[in-house]
């Protein structure tokens, strides 16, 4: 990868993710699809001010590195590239970015929205809300004690 | 001793990031759970949703934990 990116990392840095993009492209993919999350300021009626991220780095690399390997036995995959951002986002800013590139669209557009669905139960990062009212709060989803 | 790392609320209502447990050949995954409580009440209100991950892996209630093994505990994940 010509950028020095890794292809799955975390970053506390803003993420490039043109760099990203460019690192998945190749002439064996007609198709690129590329997903960001980014920092939202209404969430049920309460406004944010910033959300802090925080992740258990060892195991969120591992389990990444799991997705890739699960999505790659499910869909003809050319290359992935995942960065999510840790630390302190201000509204706008970009926590994730999953870039994925396959030979035809559904295939790269199906796996795609598997990889931040599955980012989203499994790997260990977590964010807390700091509301317009002073308040934080942390986000946990609910959804039983069963295991992701 | 056992060495858990907690994150995110269960680290803020632990008060540390780390915890040692005093720790016993075959215990497991739920014993972990009680004796987290033991030692930090303030935790029992997340444990019917706290995940445990050995060795970056989650492990179910019934899974034996070893001294040596890297052990974590947190909330459900909320990344993304």
């Amino acid at each position: 990868m010509s950028q020095g990116l890794h292809m799955i990392s975390l970053t506390h840095s803003p993420i490039d993710y043109f760099a990203l993009t460019e690192s998945v492209r190749s002439s064996q993919s007609g198709a690129v699809v590329l997903f960001l999350g980014t920092v939202r300021e209404m969430t049920d009626g309460r406004r944010t001010v910033a959300l802090d991220y925080e992740g258990y780095p060892e195991m969120a690399e591992a389990k990444l590195a799991e997705l890739e390997t699960v999505a790659r036995s499910k869909w003809p995959i050319d290359r992935i590239g995942i960065i999510h951002r840790l630390g302190r986002l201000e509204l706008g800013d970009i926590s994730v970015a999953v870039a994925v590139s396959c030979p035809h669209r559904k295939q790269a557009f199906e796996a795609g929205q598997y990889l931040i669905d599955e980012l989203k139960v499994t790997v260990p990062i977590w964010k807390q809300e700091n509301w317009d009212d002073g308040t934080t709060e942390w986000v946990h989803p609910g959804g039983g004690n069963s295991k992701p | 001793m056992l060495r858990v790392k907690l994150f995110a609320k269960a680290r803020d209502v632990a008060g540390c990031p780390m915890l040692e447990i005093p720790w016993k050949d075959g215990q497991t995954v739920s014993d972990l759970k009680q004796l987290l409580v033991a030692q930090h009440p303030g935790l029992g209100p997340l444990i019917p949703q706290l995940l445990v991950a050995i060795n970056n892996d989650y492990a179910d209630d019934g899974v034996v934990i070893q001294a040596t093994d890297e052990v974590a505990c947190f909330p459900p994940v909320s990344g993304g």
